[in-house]
């Protein structure tokens, strides 16, 4: 080990600026004062936010928004097992985040001291790593590795939990050495037989689809995807972390499958007879009934994860490799093809099978706002989403023509989600137009959030499609469970104008049809606040399409 | 039907590695049958032998998602190789005197020890193959077994192969 001593936490922020890491989403408390405290003298940006589950989903929606990776902390105790919602989302979507705990000195941990908690057993199932550091010496390598391994091959949380005299106390310094690392690997190319024989079965296929997830776009990949799509003139389907990855307008864009995706593309996946499926996982709301799922289909699976191939659905060519690796090979490897019946097909399914909804009696309907939004902002916004029904809508009706922009709990369906990712994302994206699509329940999960957003001056609109109900479980309720609303009617909620206003956001609110665009025209004109706008909709309207759980495409509801 | 694979996990010798390991098993429902940890030659390494029941969960998954482990070096399945295989049982059962002999003829045939005897009691040990444990139990459970514990197998691939 290297003589060289740092002070803990500067030894830590040097790593952070050696990441470029410039801001942290952090809350503090006794054991990471050491940390703030050195704080105060960096260029590093932090951002209070009300409540630490707020911290690590904005740094999530940061990242997310980015690419970059993003930093939460919190500190020992309650503080960090209110990252806990944050690292689980974060790691079910594969979103490269570092989250920095404070632990009690080390001589206490584990005596049931004051605001002890077992960070890392807590942790342990739901980072893709974590460290509590026990060795000075290691500590700043630690902390590189942590960047490395969020980022790295597939990507997640890294939780590190610094004892409070490791942070306070002198610790080694090395001199950055990535290589040295114990978790470096070198970079394994891409097997040629695998993509000569990928090549091959994409030509020998009649009726080919792609399958798109997020991998394409944690590794960056969107542009040869687009490449191999036209240069084989192959439809794609996205996942909802897809979404964005491929463009939504483009003629090949064949939409999103699954339990409320377009009946058309479940019916281009179901009757494809070779499915490419480039960083997705086969998630239960993509298949429904495996047994019932795309039956005729090859399936060519690339993913960078081993564990994820031959996971769920038996593959007939599993490619272990990052997307844009295996794309940069296969694009070359493919011999153009040209439109045949099979995309005319694709495309009279389209036509056929468009998303509809009509105009209700009452209330505004909330596929409409959605359709207006996009329209007014040109899909030009990145759009976070709350979970439920408006995540759902937002999906199905802001269509996105760039990766990075769409901001959804995909995995494990975090309400309270979206309006914090918003934050993370306008502050990594000063310029950009930021929209969260939330629900009237979802969006009480983390109002607190206000807050931050008014002191930082972020003007992230917030879109409340208010029915005065929990509505996808009223939904659920309505269809499965002969309608016994059983706790999800949120009457007695706070009136969300005014609650923007006591925060000193700006609080706008519309029942009528007729003023949607204009409302939206006013919210999108605020520059320097957040902005609720709450949209009194139809208050049972359901999502549709809809495939049951555990039901295949033949069981789809259209109404 | 169970189906039982040995899995041998080379692992850094780190805080909570154990704990990572049983948690990826407790989590994605996979069976544990015998588990035994121990450092090897390398101080830095830990061996981790694992009988796992595959028969709700294909194998290749389950030795996929332990790679995948940050703390996790190589992972391999010796249930087809060529492999020493042992495992250390003791056992404890109640005998009165005059039956000691009997004992002691029934633990020679397993290549057992008598390596405790107390009041009216005896403790047993046997070492081998899962199966010649079994056997060991099943011959001196008419005896009255008062207690009994086994280590879990541990292996080492023969000759020049890698475990």
């Amino acid at each position: 080990m290297s003589d060289k001593m740092i002070n803990g936490a500067l030894g830590m922020l040097k790593v952070f600026e050696e990441e470029n890491v410039d801001v942290i989403f952090g809350y503090p408390g006794g054991s990471v004062i050491p940390i703030y405290d050195k704080l105060y003298d960096s260029e590093i940006r932090d951002i209070l936010p009300r409540h630490e589950q707020g911290a690590a989903h904005a740094a999530d929606g940061y990242a997310r928004s980015t690419g970059k990776v993003g930093v939460c902390m919190a500190t020992s105790g309650p503080g960090a097992l209110n990252l806990v919602t944050g690292l689980a989302n974060a790691y079910m979507d594969s979103i490269p985040m570092v989250a920095i705990t404070g632990q009690v000195k080390s001589h206490l941990v584990g005596k049931d001291s004051f605001q002890e908690a077992d960070t890392t057993g807590v942790t342990l199932p739901i980072t893709k790593h974590n460290y509590l550091v026990t060795n000075p010496d290691e500590f700043v390598d630690i902390c590189r590795e942590a960047f490395y391994l969020a980022r790295n091959d597939r990507p997640g949380p890294i939780l590190i939990d610094i004892p409070f005299d490791i942070s306070l106390g002198d610790v080694a310094w090395t001199d950055r050495d990535i290589k040295r690392l114990d978790c470096y690997e070198e970079p394994k190319p891409v097997d040629d037989e695998l993509i000569r024989r990928a090549a091959e079965m994409i030509a020998q296929a009649e009726k080919p689809i792609l399958m798109i997830g997020g991998g394409i776009i944690a590794s960056g990949a969107s542009e040869r995807l687009f490449e191999l799509a036209t240069k084989c003139n192959i439809g794609v389907v996205h996942t909802l972390m897809g979404k964005g990855a491929f463009p939504e307008t483009h003629e090949l864009s064949m939409g999103m499958p699954g339990m409320h995706g377009m009946a058309y593309a479940a019916l281009a996946l179901q009757n494809s007879d070779l499915m490419i499926v480039i960083g997705a996982r086969f998630d239960d709301r993509i298949t429904g009934d495996l047994q019932k799922f795309a039956p005729e289909a090859k399936v060519i699976h690339i993913d960078i994860d081993a564990a994820e191939l031959d996971k769920i659905r038996p593959t007939q060519l599993a490619i272990c490799a990052d997307a844009g690796d295996a794309l940069d090979k296969l694009v070359p490897a493919c011999k153009p093809r040209d439109k045949g019946p099979w995309e005319d097909q694709l495309f009279a399914w389209r036509k056929q099978h468009p998303l509809t909804y009509s105009m209700p009696d009452e209330g505004i309907a909330p596929q409409y706002i959605v359709e207006q939004l996009y329209d007014i902002t040109g899909g030009d916004a990145i759009v976070a989403t709350e979970v439920g029904q408006n995540q759902m809508w937002a999906a199905q009706y802001y269509k996105l023509d760039k990766p990075r922009r769409f901001l959804s709990s995909g995995g494990l369906g975090t309400m309270g989600y979206g309006f914090p990712a918003a934050i993370g994302a306008q502050i990594g994206n000063p310029d950009a137009l930021v929209v969260d699509i939330a629900g009237d329940g979802s969006i009480q999960m983390n109002q607190q959030e206000l807050t931050t957003a008014v002191i930082n001056k972020l003007p992230v609109k917030v879109i409340i499609l208010d029915n005065g109900y929990l509505g996808m479980v009223r939904q659920w309720q309505e269809m499965f469970f002969d309608n016994r609303l059983s706790g999800v009617d949120l009457t007695g909620n706070p009136d969300f104008v005014l609650m923007a206003e006591a925060h000193g956001g700006v609080g706008l609110r519309c029942a009528d049809p007729d003023k949607v665009r204009d409302t939206l025209q006013q919210a999108l004109e605020v520059t320097d606040k957040p902005v609720f706008v709450d949209f009194l909709v139809s208050k049972e309207e359901n999502v549709f399409p809809f495939i049951p759980a555990g039901k295949g495409v033949d069981d789809i509801m259209f109404d | 039907m169970p189906n039982i694979h040995t899995l041998s996990a080379l692992v850094k010798n780190r805080p909570r590695v154990l704990a990572r390991v049983a948690g990826l098993f407790a989590r994605r429902e996979f069976n544990i049958e015998s588990l035994a940890v121990s450092t090897t030659e390398d101080p830095a390494m830990s061996r981790m032998t694992i009988a796992v029941d595959v028969s709700g969960t294909p194998l290749e998954q389950v030795r996929k998602q332990l790679e995948k482990l940050h703390d996790v070096v190589t992972v391999m399945d010796h249930t087809d190789d060529a492999v020493v295989e042992r495992e250390l049982c003791l056992l404890k059962v109640e005998v009165p005197a005059e039956k000691r002999p009997e004992i002691s003829a029934l633990a020679e045939i397993f290549r057992g020890d008598i390596i405790d005897i107390g009041n009216g009691t005896l403790i047993v040990q046997c070492i081998g193959d899962t199966g010649k444990i079994d056997a060991f139990i099943a011959n001196f459970r008419e005896y009255g077994i008062i207690e009994l514990v086994r280590t879990g197998k541990v292996l080492l691939a023969r000759g020049h192969q890698k475990t």
